[in-house]
């Protein structure tokens, strides 16, 4: 009996480790929106359940996303999480063998060699297979080691730091495997019930006494303890809210821009891999230190500081990489919306704006909004027109003489509150006019109608994606010219609004499109961002001249791009032509 | 006093030892960049803002620099934070990150002073 006092630190270790857990996630759970509740309430028992387990299976064990970014890495991460889960279930298969039944104190499985010294049929076999299990476990064990002293060999230019915290964890987990290796070939050395690795590595134990052995069943103990104790305040315990937020999101509750406990959620989600630093085009200019990665450690630390809040481009490329799914951009609005509440604007002055009468029997199909960058670059805004001119649509420009803001610059840098009035002036403008779509020739633009604006049944088109389906339909007709095209794709509208297709669709029939190393989700930022607040423009200009490296790496004719401010940034960098999607249209018509 | 029908217009000498410089002093530290206006107004020129209303960031500009902060609240209420002018600014200032941190440094000073008198 007293040699079974080992089995205290696993198991103390383990119910601390439960009691902490059910109550994070009960606090978790409970501090959410009444209809996120509900949304869970009413989706426990569907088909989102079981799409939830196959994908925390997915993800969270065999990390697929991780080995897509990068085979070592995801191997490293799959030998450590998923290696240790078949090791539970074939330890409590192995107990199955032996006694016919499951039901077992939860320690026999772990320490299973230590009390069983009999043979029992099957034995052999389960003794290889726990064995070949254990060795994939101790591989990534290795690959971590390894990691730490040389982490460019996993396509990480720069690992994130540790707190004390985590270093204990870490520590203790490093130590588990080896640890069981150890005390299994003592008991191999000393009883024969090993596989082929524990039997082998015996071999050097032949010398232990059952003090010895003994020692070495505590010391696994032990790091168990520790581990399962530390891993709730330590990074690790990323791997446990991962599968909460992939629960959460299969039921359907969507970030919302106010910082609340999904928020929170999607925060202790990271998991610190990194690939959110090596997607970030602010390195090109030195800036190192605001990624994602240290920003949400930031927010967890509440020492987040305004420089690295705002000097961030939101061009969204962490966020479509990030294995995890954290919407990193909302999250970082999220912050700024905090740290700048208290001084938003009414725009008292929008209410004593004559507005133009509204004439009922001349009801536009189609209403458009140029928006402040458009206005800025009037080629675009003179194309749209000549379009639409030419194509015959009935409609109504919104903004031609005197228009607000569509919100979204305010929404960027977190004026959550300004941001709405302007929505709200802008949306009864949309409304009252009765169009059925709503066309703008920005994305930026584009973006916040998607997302904030509630616009009912009115469809809201990129010209892009309007122009195309005009020629679909035979109102406008093209002429194909013998120009290649490279298109880029602004993050706003692609990575922002997912539209990748169309714009090119509608190029390739003016010309030859060209495709790039680094497009569609994984375009470059042009650096022009109204997202970030503080990058210096030689700063901006160093991002800019990497971007257009790649852009025009194939000569092209044409540098095409669907966004007014993209535009804008790449004609100050370049001599070849640069040209909006709607002036390359206006100079194919027939 | 006699009414004669006329006043004296209030002295508009500037001295700049008893300037109000809070206001820019913190702009300045968290935007230097701001340091290279010369008040050109193409910024005003071509502003959103200014398009609708009688908003004039050159103006609200200089009068920040000479301390004159009484309508900066109210003026700086007005912009959309549309970016234009950060686009058309020959001198490349940060001009979101400007009115930001005008908005934020008055709202400092106001509550700082509120708290004064409270006390
Ligand atoms: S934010 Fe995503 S990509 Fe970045 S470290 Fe965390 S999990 Fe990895
Ligand atoms: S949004 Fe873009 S600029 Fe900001 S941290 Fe992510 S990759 Fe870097
Ligand atoms: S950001 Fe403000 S000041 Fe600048 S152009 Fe727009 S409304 Fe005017
Ligand atoms: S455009 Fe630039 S330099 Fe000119 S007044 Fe405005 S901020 Fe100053």
């Amino acid at each position: 009996m007293i040699d079974n006092l080992f089995i205290l630190p696993f198991t103390l270790g383990m119910i601390t480790l439960f009691v902490i857990l059910f109550i994070k996630y009960g606090l978790w759970i409970s501090r959410l929106s009444k209809i996120d509740k509900l949304r869970i309430v009413q989706s426990l028992f569907s088909r989102r359940t079981l799409a939830a387990i196959s994908e925390s299976f997915m993800e969270g064990l065999i990390h697929r996303k991780m080995f897509r970014r990068h085979g070592l890495l995801g191997y490293m991460h799959m030998s450590l999480a998923f290696g240790w889960f078949l090791l539970i279930v074939f330890g409590h298969i192995e107990v199955f063998v032996q006694t016919g039944s499951f039901s077992t104190y939860p320690w026999i499985p772990i320490f299973f060699n230590y009390f069983n010294h009999d043979s029992f049929p099957g034995e052999r076999i389960m003794a290889n297979v726990m064995d070949f299990l254990l060795l994939f476990v101790l591989s990534g064990v290795l690959l971590a080691y390894f990691k730490r002293i040389n982490s460019k060999v996993f396509g990480i230019k720069k690992t994130t730091k540790l707190k004390p915290g985590d270093r204990f964890a870490m520590a203790s987990l490093w130590c588990i495997f080896p640890l069981r290796l150890f005390a299994e070939s003592a008991t191999a050395a000393l009883y024969g019930n090993g596989g082929f690795l524990t039997n082998t590595v015996a071999l050097c134990f032949q010398w232990v006494t059952p003090e010895v052995e003994t020692g070495l069943w505590w010391a696994y103990s032990i790091s168990l303890g520790i581990f399962f104790v530390c891993m709730p305040f330590s990074r690790y315990m990323h791997i446990l809210t991962e599968i909460l937020f992939i629960f959460l999101r299969h039921y359907g509750i969507k970030l919302k821009k106010q910082f609340n406990s999904y928020s929170r959620i999607q925060v202790y989600s990271c998991s610190r891999c990194g690939v959110c630093i090596d997607v970030c085009q602010m390195h090109i200019a030195n800036i190192s230190n605001n990624q994602s990665v240290y920003i949400l450690k930031n927010m967890r630390d509440h020492d987040l500081t305004a420089r690295k809040l705002y000097n961030c481009m939101l061009c969204g490329r962490c966020e479509s990489a990030c294995p995890v799914g954290i919407n990193l951009n909302d999250l970082r609005i999220s912050q700024r919306i905090k740290a700048s509440k208290e001084y938003n604007s009414d725009y008292a002055f929008l209410q004593t704006l004559p507005c133009e009468p509204v004439v009922e029997d001349k009801k536009p199909e189609v209403i458009y909004f140029a928006g402040c960058m458009t206005h800025m670059t009037p080629g675009i805004k003179k194309s749209v027109v000549q379009v639409l001119e030419k194509a015959g649509v009935n409609y109504q420009f919104m903004d031609k003489e005197k228009g607000a803001c569509c919100g979204r610059p305010l929404m960027l840098a977190g004026q959550y509150q300004a941001a709405q009035k302007l929505i709200e002036f802008n949306r009864e403008k949309i409304i009252e006019s009765g169009a059925t779509t709503l066309l703008v020739s920005c994305p930026i633009c584009y973006k916040v109608f998607r997302d904030d604006y509630e616009l009912g049944q009115i469809t809201i088109k990129h010209h892009s994606e309007y122009f195309l389906e005009l020629v679909e339909q035979g109102k406008i007709s093209l002429k194909k010219s013998d120009k290649s095209i490279v298109y880029h794709d602004p993050c706003e509208l692609g990575r922002g609004c997912g539209v990748y297709i169309p714009p090119r669709t509608l190029l390739s029939k003016t010309g030859t499109v060209l495709s790039t190393e680094q497009e569609k989700v994984t375009s470059l930022c042009c650096s022009g961002s109204l997202g970030d607040l503080s990058l210096s423009m030689a700063d901006r200009n160093i991002i800019k001249a990497e971007t257009l490296k790649v852009l025009l790496k194939q000569n092209p004719d044409v540098l095409a791009t669907a966004c007014p401010l993209c535009k804008k940034t790449f004609v100050k960098g370049v001599d070849i032509q640069v040209k909006d999607i709607a002036e390359i249209i206006v100079d194919a018509m027939e | 006093m006699r009414n004669f029908g006329f006043s004296t217009t209030k002295s508009r000498t500037i001295d700049y030892e008893k300037i109000d410089n809070r206001l820019i002093r913190y702009v300045l530290e968290n935007e230097p960049t701001f340091n290279a206006c010369l008040s050109c107004g193409s910024c005003t020129a071509i502003c959103s803002a200014g398009n609708l209303t009688s908003f004039n960031i050159r103006r609200l500009s200089l009068q920040i620099r000479l301390g004159e902060l009484e309508h900066a609240h109210e003026e700086l209420d007005k912009c959309m934070l549309c970016g234009k002018c950060l686009l058309e600014c020959p001198r490349g200032i940060n001009t979101r990150n400007v009115i930001m941190l005008m908005k934020k440094g008055l709202y400092l000073i106001e509550s700082e002073s509120k708290e004064k008198n409270d006390r």
